[in-house]
């Protein structure tokens, strides 16, 4: 029962995050295009599409942080400080991104330094998250409970790929959030944002793979050995596939495709990212396993979950339908 | 001092920064949500131009408040982990939970009704608007209990046990660890006191408008709400300090002792120190002013009880005695200025003069920002007051830091001090602008839920300090 439950946590957090990385990926992705849009109309729709909703979106990174400390305490606590300046960087990124929403519309004599703050503070938060990303999957030192290694041991050619690959893969969401949410100008700004990150986000993804599996041994048996093998083969046509649908989709005219379609990519992306490293939380060094709470703990928080996360899904899902439709710069139709 | 030593104090220096920071805005927050419910529930009862009007004007001075607690709140959740590992690992499946149960039923309630709240007036019914809006409210006070109910563990643990490798582990209920001896008090003044806080806000602003133009509508309807809140509040308020002071007592005696300013233990009859200088080194007061045997009077409802002072606490369970003393006297004493606030108002209103004294509204405007001093003060009391233990008696702070040393920690804290002040000196200097214009029969909505032509109307509102 004790296993079941740290598997089904493992799940929530996985959840968490790839629910961050989804709904605050195409926030900040249009936070990394915002000063590519031009002053006025463009730059307060685009930052109209996303003002009603961001503050739910980040939310979800509450909850992964919070929800790891709560159910793999000794994970949490190895991890932050081992990507401690990344963490802050992201942390210091998401206040100058957060507060713009606000400041820009109360001091319009200083709005173009709220909107470079709201583009730098993205880029920041998500070169950060990435860099995380690659730092966790190239391997944590560890020494009894604690973080071993030195503090610039995050950095390395592979972490800087993956923070490059994010930052290209949230650039994406966001200008396919905005070819959904906007018309006109906006729209067809975003479309071809949209084109380029496309190209970007295939071949970072192309990158990343080929890179994995030579980190560590272990990534290489799980994707060059039965079963995983399988995998291998089916999930570069995959990508590919849906990467040919979703470029030709922008240059169509369609307006809700090419968000679906990078959904599938983060998905997929998601998908080959969990199989590398189940069932590891720091990869060979850390399992969920060895980092779970007592079980006291996690059945406490998912009765909590059950309870509260069907609600927490229905009024955000409400709260996206009230703000349903194209907007405009003057809000919503 | 050793390189350890200096790490660890420079862990304490960030975490102190960013929670006071970020506790200013939550202290705002959980107040004024409660009082835009309140005026919006008012106005679709009474139907009252004014009440709409009073939340208007509140809700574009709220969003900012909001918005900079969200972002500075991130911050806190991370730093358990950045610069606190140890603690984090060890009590991780205590205080974990109930800050995973504040993100599930709290943060995400307060975020999916805060985009209607503020941008839906124009998408959605009055009646779910309003709804949206006591959603928020009630949002900001479970996210208050929960994190009082991991903080007060941390003060007052209980319904735990250590497992084989140490880590803090639910020794059965759930009860005993949310309902921990100070939680109730804990709760009960810090939630009166954002209450308290938010309404020398809004009774700052009234008195600030009513001084210019006493017929304001707006200006005399919040003014009088807000002094009505001081009026019935304060007392309630410094009845809640002393109930929590003796569960203070009780489970935290080397805390009050270093409020008290009593490093001897007294046998007949311990004296109320009111103001001195406490000399740690040499274990003593000096240039103090003391009133004999109320302490006991105070503490044990007996003048002549024996009490307890530092000298039976070993010197290395010492919290730092100065800050404390110094701490809590400044909280004491807004908090009997407030009160004195609160009945000069009772009087004024008696005589009919409530909208034209105008000794009484430059009062009221000067105690605008008592209550944020006064919840940092009380804060710093409590916290400080719990030294050198991140679980009292049971986790010491030296043994809860994070094994990073002390220039990545002095770069973290920089950084810090500059982006905090760069955004929130901004941000604050922004609501100050708001409040500095008067609230008009016309107020305009949040941006972006109403019309408006690029950066001309909010600009000119905040330029011209008027005449939206």
């Amino acid at each position: 029962m004790q296993s079941e439950l740290t598997v089904i946590w493992a799940g929530i957090i996985v959840f968490a995050v790839a629910m961050y990385v989804v709904m605050d990926g195409f926030d900040l992705g249009i936070g990394i295009l915002f000063t590519r849009f031009r002053v006025g109309t463009e730059r307060n729709t685009a930052m109209n599409a996303i003002a009603p909703v961001w503050d739910g979106n980040e939310t979800w990174l509450v909850l992964g942080g919070g929800g790891l400390m709560a159910a793999f305490p000794l994970a949490y606590a190895i991890i932050l400080p081992a990507l401690y300046a990344p963490m802050i960087a992201m942390l210091l990124g998401l206040v100058f991104r957060g507060v713009a929403f606000e400041f820009r519309w109360r001091d319009p004599n200083h709005r173009a330094r709220w909107d470079a703050g709201f583009c730098i503070g993205s880029i920041v938060a998500t070169f950060a998250q990435g860099i995380t990303l690659g730092a966790l999957l190239q391997g944590i030192k560890i020494s009894g409970r604690a973080y071993a290694g030195g503090y610039w041991d995050w950095i390395t050619p592979f972490s800087l790929l993956t923070g490059v690959s994010l930052v290209a893969g949230y650039a994406l969401l966001g200008a396919c959030w905005l070819i959904w949410k906007t018309s006109g100008q906006v729209q067809e700004e975003a479309r071809r944002f949209a084109k380029t990150l496309t190209s970007a986000l295939l071949a970072a993804i192309a990158a990343v793979s080929v890179y994995t599996p030579f980190l560590n041994v272990k990534y290489y048996d799980t994707w060059f050995t039965w079963p995983g093998v399988c995998a291998l083969g089916v999930m570069p046509v995959v990508v590919a596939g849906i990467g040919l649908l979703l470029y030709r989709r922008i240059g169509k005219g369609r307006d809700f495709a090419p968000f679906a379609l990078t959904l599938g990519l983060f998905g997929l992306s998601l998908l080959g990212l969990a199989i590398s490293m189940w069932p590891d939380l720091i990869p060979s060094r850390l399992s969920i396993w060895n980092a779970a709470a007592p079980r006291s703990s996690q059945l406490f928080m998912l009765v909590g979950a059950c309870a509260l996360m069907p609600l927490i899904l229905g009024y955000t899902a409400w709260s996206y339908w009230v703000f349903r439709g194209k907007v405009s710069e003057t809000g919503y139709h | 001092m050793t390189g350890t030593e200096t790490a660890l104090n420079l862990a304490r220096a960030q975490f102190a920064f960013t929670v006071s920071f970020h506790f200013i805005f939550p202290a705002f927050s959980i107040g004024l949500a409660s009082y835009l419910a309140v005026l919006e529930g008012l106005w679709l009862k009474t139907g009252k131009p004014v009440y709409e009007n009073l939340f208007r004007y509140w809700i574009k001075i709220f969003s900012i408040v909001f918005g900079m607690g969200v972002v500075s709140g991130i911050v806190m959740s991370y730093q358990f982990g950045t610069n606190w590992a140890v603690f984090s690992d060890k009590t991780g499946a205590i205080v974990g939970p109930l800050m995973a149960y504040e993100v599930l039923s709290a943060f995400f309630l307060e975020a999916g009704f805060l985009g209607v709240m503020l941008f839906g007036v124009t998408k959605v019914g009055p009646k779910l608007h309003f709804f949206a809006t006591c959603m928020v409210a009630f949002g900001t006070l479970i996210s208050a209990t929960w994190i009082l109910a991991a903080n007060s563990w941390m003060q007052t643990p209980a319904g735990f046990t250590l497992n084989e490798v140490g880590q803090f582990v639910p020794k059965g209920s759930w009860i005993p660890i949310i309902f921990n001896p100070s939680f109730p008090y804990r709760f009960v003044h810090t939630v009166i006191a954002a209450f308290l806080t938010t309404s020398l806000v809004v009774g700052a602003v009234g008195a600030w408008h009513l001084l210019r133009d006493g017929q304001n509508a707006g200006a005399r309807t919040m003014f009088s709400m807000a002094m009505w809140m001081a009026a019935i509040v304060a007392p309630i308020q410094i009845l809640a300090g002393d109930t929590q002071g003796l569960n203070t007592q009780e489970y935290q005696p080397a805390k009050v002792m270093a409020m008290e300013g009593h490093f001897d233990s007294y046998a007949a009859g311990a004296p109320l120190v009111l103001i001195g200088i406490p000399d740690e080194e040499n274990r003593r007061m000096s240039h103090s002013l003391e009133i004999p045997k109320l302490s006991s009077l105070i503490l044990a409802h007996d003048l002549n009880a024996p009490l307890a002072g530092l000298d039976t606490i070993p010197r290395k369970d010492w919290p730092p005695v100065a800050i404390i003393f110094w701490s809590f006297r400044v909280m004491v004493a807004l908090g009997v200025a407030i009160l004195g606030l609160g009945l000069f108002s009772v009087l004024a209103r008696a005589r009919g003069k409530l909208y034209e004294w105008p000794l009484l509204h430059r009062l009221a405007v000067l105690m605008g920002p008592a209550g944020f001093i006064a919840v940092i003060a009380g804060w710093v009391t409590t916290e400080v007051g719990r030294q050198p233990f991140t679980v009292y008696h049971a986790l010491r702070t030296a043994e809860s830091v994070s094994p990073i040393a002390s220039p990545g920690v002095t770069g973290s804290l920089i950084a810090f001090v500059v982006v905090y002040f760069a955004t929130f000196v901004s941000g604050g200097i922004y609501i100050v602008k708001l409040m500095a214009k008067p609230p008009s029969t016309h107020e305009s909505l949040p941006e972006p839920a109403s019309p408006r032509t690029a950066g001309i109307t909010p600009a000119a509102a905040i330029k011209s300090g008027g005449g939206a």
